[in-house]
């Protein structure tokens, strides 16, 4: 009996536990204001950042190159004096190609280490899961890659392209070469699904018909029936949203079923320079790449950019899009930061806008107001050596539009 | 067949043995203990890792709780039972998409859509079967009712047919990967690889808000005490016993005149139920469900920090997953760039050097200890015959 009762008691006190936690509650999603930022920890004489990718799982590869992109752009601006006079400190965290780890290394960054900004992420679900943790903290990201557009957090700045500074050219090039009809193949996750939602309005509007829509799942090394499928439709290019280890897959299959770049070319967006030595340049050569960067750029900042790179971690390593905007991230934090005269998160953005940095891939500068950055689109070609020449560029940087609210066939987009 | 033949049911009084039920009603002592412990583990989480843990690391820590749920129910399922399940994420994802599109429902307010669905599925209005998440009448039972449902329909079609072993495991963990890829597939209506993320608020209050993630911890903490009390009171019933001779021995019980299938039918969708509570509270206090954390990888996962703490102890499994859990954050912490390493060689020590878990720890201190007391001997060669038996392997 005496059990009994004591269980009783056992579960009253944690009624009554739980009933004080519940009333010591805070404030409603209908109170102004809401949670306050951390503020970063800048009093000793040097500045703490934060580095998040993935060192560990499936996209350890790309992230790995982005993460050395992003440590040589911290030497060198150490080697020249730092941010405010204050030493970089770089803090790595490894984000391990799970979208939910990213959001808790991210918490930890911001809210243990302090850090004064963070740069990282690859994939758009790890960018989605840690965008409400640097909005809930008012932190910033620096996010380097390409992605879908139709997004514009407050505390994130986008030094990747958007739709309309890669896909778009990349579909005006394809019509300027008498296109008139493509074959969309991706991935199946978030960026080559909203990618080919843009491809399809685009077509409809410039009279172009897609023939075929196929995803395979992240990884798939299956693609005999896609690649059968695309050859009978006889599309006159293919537009290849396909990421990761599915291209060695994809393009071998591609070429023994008889196709070329010459009959059918086709575009990626999603193979860089390290890619192209993973899958193969026998398989490759020809083909097409939309970016806005590729190692042969021409320009001394780009000549200066591979040189070091290659000096720090081997003359084999190439140089690739989503590493160069990396490393203009890290730089151009460094001219906000110095524009703005402190560290604070929100004179840093009210700083941001018209920043501009002489990048490896030319001149890039900041849009305020959406937080991306001007870039020039590139269409490149892939060669025997494995490097990629532009065969077109837009000739001047083109203005971000991550809604494409400029574009009168995308109103239906967003 | 290795099993060892059940101990015939008694009623006499002598302590638990670590990691096997004690027939009948446990002594008045074993229950004090117990009692003791459940007094312990409350001060520990309500009080000591209230004040002694940051706002970061308490949110950690509430994480690790909702795994350690999960693996309460795979310590009945697998433990108890016999039935490895290696796709309690579907149950776990079940519970954690019905809450977060509850709560994602309530954060677009009345009539409103979720911010991904106008981006990525272009739809005019809510689909038809998101609808009734928007009441909590539905939705919070749904967390818990829905993964018991499916568990239901699944558990009893394939105990039947008699699937089990090795077979089962495959077929749970298809479960698990069909599960992913119909999410991944529905991007416009489920957020697809991105899953639901950035949620607000829980049930009007601000998650954002240090004080109210507090409060979903002491929640989540609550809730793990109690499904601990409600297993205790399972393994200690008729039915727990029963559950053990299906697992040694499932042939036997059914000569005996029970059926197996019900048996093991009723395990499965506890474990099922657990697992869609912890989803459920997972996405208030992590912010985020997605095919991620649902797939084969987690599901595995799960299982493996079960098997760190001794499957078929009532602590084991939670003390194997929060140990598992923030090993990772520890060791990922530390050592970036080797910790996934670090974290294998950890699994293969535990496994090789203590295969009855961390909970066989207190075991064999107390075996040394018996050991040196002569006069009672008996009950040492007892205790020892129960603890083998419940490392037969899952027939």
């Amino acid at each position: 009996m005496s059990i009994f009762r004591g269980r009783r008691i056992l579960a009253g006190a944690m009624t009554l536990v739980a009933a004080a936690a519940m009333t010591a509650c805070g404030s409603k999603t209908t109170d102004e204001g809401g949670a306050t930022g951390v503020t970063a920890d800048v009093s000793g004489d040097t500045v703490k950042v934060g580095l998040l990718n993935s060192l560990s799982g499936t996209m350890a590869i790309s992230e790995v190159t982005v993460r050395d992109s992003i440590m040589l752009a911290v030497e060198e601006i150490n080697a020249a004096g730092g941010v405010l006079g204050k030493k970089i400190q770089p803090v790595g965290e490894d984000g391990a190609s799970d979208w939910p780890t990213f959001a808790e290394k991210a918490e930890k960054l911001i809210s243990e280490d302090r850090v004064a900004a963070v740069f990282g992420c690859w994939t758009s679900a790890s960018r989605k899961a840690v965008k409400p943790v640097f909005e809930k903290n008012k932190a910033l990201l620096f996010y380097p890659v390409q992605y879908e557009g139709l997004e514009q957090s407050p505390y994130i700045f986008y030094t990747g392209a958007t739709t309309n500074q890669q896909i778009v050219p990349g579909l005006d090039y394809l019509k300027s070469q008498g296109a008139k009809s493509v074959y969309l193949v991706g991935s199946d996750y978030v960026f080559p699904r909203t990618a080919n939602k843009i491809i399809k309005a685009y077509a409809t509007a410039n009279g172009m018909t897609v023939l075929g829509e196929d995803y395979a799942p992240l990884g798939s090394t299956e693609f005999g029936t896609i690649v059968n499928k695309v050859k009978s439709s006889g599309a006159d290019a293919v537009f290849n949203t396909l990421n990761g280890d599915s291209n060695v897959a994809f393009f071998k299959e591609y070429k023994s079923a008889g196709l070329s770049a010459a009959a059918m070319p086709v575009v990626s967006v999603s193979i860089a320079e390290e890619e192209v030595k993973g899958i193969g340049t026998q398989y490759l050569e020809g083909q097409l790449t939309a970016w806005n960067y590729y190692q042969t750029t021409p320009g001394a900042a780009n000549s200066k950019f591979v040189a070091a790179y290659k000096a720090k971690y081997g003359a084999d390593k190439p140089t690739s899009d989503p590493m160069e905007a990396a490393y203009v991230g890290v730089h151009l934090w460094k001219a906000m930061v110095e524009k703005a005269g402190t560290f604070d998160v929100e004179k840093v953005r009210s700083a941001s806008d018209g920043i501009t940095f002489d990048a490896p891939e030319g001149l890039v500068t900041v849009d305020g107001k959406t937080q991306h950055i001007a870039k020039t689109a590139r269409i490149g070609k892939i060669g025997a050596d494995g490097l990629i020449t532009e065969v077109w560029n837009s000739g001047k940087p083109v203005a971000p539009d991550p809604y494409l609210k400029t574009y009168p066939w995308a109103s239906g987009l967003s | 067949m290795t099993a060892v033949t059940p101990a015939p049911p008694s009623t006499a009084v002598r302590p638990a043995p670590a990691g096997a039920a004690p027939p009948g009603r446990p002594a008045g002592r074993s229950r004090l203990r117990t009692l003791a412990g459940f007094a312990f583990g409350a001060a520990l989480l309500f009080a000591v890792a209230p004040l002694v843990l940051s706002d970061f690391r308490l949110a950690l820590l509430a994480k690790y709780l909702c795994v350690a749920m999960v693996a309460v129910g795979i310590g009945i399922a697998w433990g108890r039972g016999g039935m490895l399940t290696l796709g309690q994420g579907v149950f776990f994802g079940l519970g954690g998409y019905a809450m977060a599109m509850h709560l994602k429902l309530a954060d677009a307010g009345p009539g409103g859509m979720p911010d991904f669905m106008q981006l990525y599925g272009q739809l005019d209005e809510l689909p038809l079967w998101w609808r009734p998440f928007a009441s909590p009448w539905f939705a919070l039972p749904a967390t818990v009712l829905l993964p018991m449902a499916v568990a239901f329909g699944l558990g009893s079609l394939v105990f039947r047919r008699r699937v089990r072993g090795a077979y089962f495991a495959i077929l749970s963990q298809a479960l698990a990967a069909a599960m992913v890829i119909l999410l991944i597939g529905q991007q416009g209506t489920t957020g697809g690889t991105n899953g639901l993320t950035d949620i607000k608020g829980f049930f009007g209050y601000d998650l954002d808000d240090p004080v109210n993630q507090r409060m979903v911890y002491f929640i989540i903490a609550g809730t793990l005490l109690a499904l601990l009390a409600l297993t205790r009171q399972l393994i200690h019933s008729r039915y727990g016993e029963l559950l053990v001779a299906v697992r040694d021995g499932e042939e036997r019980v059914r000569f005996l005149g029970y059926d197996p299938a019900s048996v093991k039918l009723v395990a499965y969708v506890v474990a099922a139920g657990m697992a869609g509570l912890a989803g459920a509270l997972f996405v208030p206090a992590v912010g985020i469900i997605s095919p991620a954390l649902i797939g084969i990888v987690p599901s595995i996962e799960f299982v493996i920090g079960v098997a760190v703490g001794g499957r078929a102890t009532l602590l084991g499994p939670v003390l194997g997953a929060v140990a598992v859990a923030w090993a990772r954050t520890a060791l990922s912490e530390r050592f970036p760039g080797t910790w996934t390493y670090l974290q294998g060689l950890l699994f293969v020590v535990v496994v090789a050097f203590l295969p009855g878990g961390l909970a066989s720890l207190w075991a064999l201190a107390r075996r040394r200890d018996v050991a040196a007391q002569p006069l009672r001997r008996g009950r040492l060669s007892l205790g020892r015959r129960r603890a083998e038996r419940t490392e037969v392997p899952a027939a």
